[in-house]
C-alpha cells in the first residue's frame, strides 16, 4: 500500500517535471482538450440551459394544480373523438368541489372555474387587442402562480356583486398606462368601464409560445353580465395536496369528474385532465435528442483532442525508452510504469480541462451579462463532470501507449539510443 | 563524515555463502531467420563478497550473460538459483522485485534521471521498494555520502563531472543494500584517471564486504577483480584467480 503511494506520487512529480519540461508541447496538447471541454461544456450549459426554462415555464402552470378541459392539451390529432364533449360549466366546479370536501383523505384540494376569451381594452387614449382575459372566481387568488406588482385580486363579494373590476397582466398594463401606475385607474372593457385594482408582476412566456403577461382578470360574474353565460373557453383548475403524488390525484378527479358528469362504467372520459407533465412527456424525447446530437458532434471536438494526448504519450514513451529500462532495472514493475505515463497524459487532459472549463464559464458569464434570458446555466455538476470526462480522456488516450511502455523488454528499453 | 558501516559488512569474508548459481544455460536469439546461439550452456558459481569480472570480445555472450546474471532476461535453457530462488521460471513483476532487493546496477552510461537531482535519482530504487519518504532521504544522502559526494546531493546530472556521475549511479546500486553489484563497463565513458578513481571506489566497496561482477573488454579494469571469467563464442572459456 505504501509502495504505491509512493509510486503514484512518484508518477506525479515526473509528470509536472514532462509538462514543465516540454511547455510548448503540452500547451498544445492541452488545446486540443481545451477546444473539446469548451465544446462540451457549452452543449452542457444549453441543454441545462433549455432543461431549466422548461422547468420555469412549467411552474408558470403551477406545478401543484390539474386543469379539467374539454380538450387534451396536447396530441388530440383524432379531433373527432372530442368535439362532442361537453364544455366544463361552472355548475361542474360546485358539484366538483361537493365530492372533494366529503371525500375523506382527499389528494384534492378545491377547485376553480374559469371562462376566457379574447378582448380589446382601452384607457388613457391608448387600446390594445387580443388581451387573453379571464373571468374567475375569488379563489383564483389560491391557484395563481403570479405575484402581484401592486394591488390585489378582487373578493368574494366583488365577485359575487359582479363589480367592474379587474387585474391586468403586466405587458398590459404597460401598454395602457406607459407613465404611470395602473392601479385604481379605468379601462374600458366592452364598452364598459373597470376600475384596475391590480397588475401582476412580470412572468414571461409559456415555451415561448404564450405570454402570460397579455392577459386580464375579472370576476366571473362581471365576465358573464357582459359576455354571456354560454362560453366555449373554460377550464377547471384544480389543486393538488402534494405535487409528489399526482398520479393518484389525477386518477381521484377522473373519478370525481365521472360522477359530476354522470358517465356509467365503461363510457370513455368526456373530459380530459391536462397538467404541466403532458409538455414534459412530449417534449422530453426532443430535449433527449438535441442533447444527444449536441453532445456527440461536441464529442467529436474532444475525441480530436484525445487522439492529440494518446500521440503525445506515444512520443514521450519514445523519447523515454531508455528511462524506462533504466527504472525497470532499478525494480519498477509493469504497472509502476504504466501508471507514470498514464498520470502524464491525465495530467495534461486535467489541466487542458480546467482551462475549457474557465473558459466556457468566461463566455457563460459574458453571454448571460449580455442576454440575461438566453438559456444557458452553468451548474457545479457540469464541473465535476467535465473534469471526470477529462480524466476519463487522459485514461483512454494514454493506455493504449502506456500499456505498451509497461511491456517494454528492459534489455531492449536499456539499449535503446 | 562517511557513517559507519554495519559492523558484520566490514568483516571480511573471502568466500561467502553462494548467491549466484547457474547451470547449462543457453539463450538463442531469433533474427529474421537466422538463430542466433548467444550463450551454448554456460554454468558458473558466485559466493557472497567476491570481486569477479567477466571479459570477452563482443559477440562472445558478455552482454547476454550480464542480462542473465541481472535478471533483465530469463534463460532459453538451464538453471538460474539466485540466494536460493529459482529465477528462470520468473514472470516479469517477481523479475522486477529480484531486481530492486538483490541487484544495484551500474551502467556504463550513468543512466541518471537528467531532471533530478542526485538525492532523488539515488532514492529511485527505495521508491519502488516502497520505503517511507524519510527514511528514503536518510539512506540516499548516506548512500552518496559513502561514494563522497555528501556535498552535491542537490546537483542534478548535468551539473556534474562524469566521475561524479558515475559515483550517484553506484550510489544508486548500493542504496538498497542489494546482494550484488553488476558494473557494465563502468568506466567506459570516463577518461583514464576518473577510471582509475571508480576503480578505488570499486576496490572499497570489496573491502567493505559487497559483492562486485563487472563487465568488461578491458584487461585494466579486469585486473582489478580477485577472479576473472572468460568468454568466447557463448561458452566460458576460462575462470581463473586473478594474480
Amino acid at each position: 500500500m505504501g509502495r504505491l503511494l509512493y509510486e503514484f506520487n512518484e508518477s506525479v512529480r515526473i509528470a509536472m517535471a514532462q509538462i514543465r519540461a516540454n511547455k510548448m508541447r503540452s500547451a498544445l496538447t492541452a488545446l486540443g482538450v481545451v477546444i473539446g471541454i469548451v465544446a462540451v461544456t457549452l452543449m452542457g450549459t444549453a441543454i441545462r440551459g433549455i432543461d431549466i426554462g422548461f422547468e420555469k415555464s412549467l411552474a408558470m402552470l403551477g406545478g401543484d394544480i390539474l386543469y379539467v378541459d374539454k380538450w387534451p392539451w396536447l396530441g388530440a390529432e383524432d379531433w373527432w373523438n372530442y368535439v362532442d364533449r361537453p364544455y366544463v360549466k361552472p355548475e361542474d366546479v360546485l358539484k366538483l368541489n361537493r365530492i372533494i370536501d366529503s371525500t375523506e383523505n382527499s389528494e384534492l384540494e378545491f377547485a376553480v372555474f374559469s371562462a376566457f376569451r379574447a378582448t380589446a381594452l382601452k384607457a388613457n387614449g391608448l387600446s390594445v387587442s387580443g388581451v387573453f382575459t379571464r373571468g374567475t372566481s375569488a379563489d383564483y387568488g389560491r391557484v395563481l402562480t403570479a405575484d402581484f406588482a401592486e394591488g390585489r385580486l378582487f373578493t368574494d363579494a366583488e365577485d359575487q356583486a359582479a363589480r367592474q373590476v379587474c387585474i391586468l397582466g403586466s405587458d398590459v398594463a404597460q401598454a395602457l398606462f406607459p407613465a404611470r401606475s395602473a392601479l385604481g385607474a379605468t379601462v374600458i372593457v366592452a364598452g364598459q368601464p373597470f376600475e384596475v385594482i391590480g397588475v401582476l408582476a412580470r412572468q414571461g412566456s409559456f415555451l415561448g409560445l404564450f405570454s402570460f403577461d397579455n392577459q386580464m382578470v375579472m370576476p366571473l360574474g362581471a365576465f358573464h353580465k357582459y359576455y354571456g353565460v354560454r362560453n366555449d373557453e373554460t377550464e377547471i383548475m384544480v389543486k393538488m395536496k402534494d405535487k409528489n403524488r399526482i398520479d393518484q390525484a389525477r386518477e381521484e378527479l377522473t373519478g370525481d369528474m365521472r360522477r359530476v358528469r354522470g358517465q356509467q362504467p365503461g363510457q370513455r372520459d368526456n373530459f380530459s385532465i391536462n397538467g404541466g407533465e403532458a409538455f414534459k412527456e412530449k417534449l422530453d424525447p426532443i430535449k433527449k435528442g438535441i442533447a444527444f446530437a449536441g453532445l456527440f458532434v461536441t464529442g467529436l471536438a474532444l475525441f480530436v483532442g484525445a487522439i492529440g494526448i494518446m500521440n503525445i504519450t506515444f512520443v514521450s514513451v519514445k523519447e523515454r525508452t531508455k528511462e524506462i529500462g533504466t527504472r525497470k532495472a532499478l525494480g519498477a514493475r509493469r504497472f509502476t510504469i504504466l501508471l507514470q505515463f498514464l498520470i502524464e497524459a491525465v495530467s495534461i487532459c486535467v489541466l487542458g480541462g480546467v482551462i475549457g472549463l474557465g473558459l466556457t464559464y468566461g463566455l457563460f458569464a459574458g453571454v448571460k451579462a449580455a442576454m440575461p434570458n438566453f438559456p444557458i446555466e452553468f451548474s457545479l455538476l457540469l464541473v465535476v463532470v467535465s473534469m471526470l470526462v477529462s480524466i476519463a480522456t487522459g485514461v483512454l488516450s494514454g493506455i493504449i501507449p502506456a500499456w505498451g511502455a509497461s511491456r517494454l523488454d528492459p534489455v531492449d528499453a536499456l539499449r535503446y539510443e | 563524515m562517511t557513517p559507519p558501516a554495519p559492523a558484520e559488512l566490514r568483516v571480511m569474508r573471502p568466500v561467502g555463502p553462494l548467491v549466484i548459481s547457474i547451470e547449462g544455460v543457453t539463450k538463442l536469439y531469433q533474427m529474421g531467420e537466422e538463430t542466433i546461439h548467444a550463450l551454448r550452456g554456460v554454468s558458473l558459481e558466485i559466493r557472497r563478497n567476491e570481486y569477479l569480472a567477466i571479459m570477452g570480445p563482443s559477440g562472445s555472450g558478455k552482454s547476454t550473460l550480464m542480462n542473465m546474471l541481472g535478471c533483465l532476461d530469463t534463460p532459453t535453457s538451464g538453471r538460474y538459483e539466485f540466494n536460493g530462488n529459482d529465477v528462470a521460471g520468473m514472470v516479469d513483476d517477481e523479475l522486477a522485485e529480484i531486481r530492486n532487493r538483490e541487484i544495484g546496477f551500474v551502467f556504463q552510461t550513468f543512466n541518471l534521471l537528467a531532471r533530478s537531482d542526485a538525492l532523488r535519482n539515488v532514492e529511485l530504487p527505495l521508491i519502488y521498494a516502497g520505503v517511507p519518504r524519510h527514511e528514503r532521504h536518510e539512506r540516499a544522502r548516506l548512500a552518496l555520502e559513502s561514494v563522497g559526494l555528501a556535498d552535491r546531493i542537490h546537483h542534478k546530472p548535468n551539473e556534474l563531472s562524469g566521475g561524479q556521475r558515475q559515483r550517484v549511479a553506484i550510489a544508486r546500486a548500493l542504496v538498497n543494500r542489494p546482494s550484488i553489484i553488476l558494473a557494465d563497463e563502468p568506466t567506459g565513458n570516463l577518461d583514464s584517471k576518473t577510471g582509475v578513481e571508480i576503480m578505488d571506489l570499486f576496490e572499497d566497496l570489496y573491502d567493505r564486504g559487497n559483492t562486485l561482477i563487472v563487465v568488461t573488454h578491458e584487461e585494466s579494469v579486469a585486473r582489478h577483480a580477485r577472479r576473472i571469467v572468460r568468454l568466447h563464442d557463448g561458452l566460458i572459456e576460462s575462470d581463473r584467480l586473478a594474480e
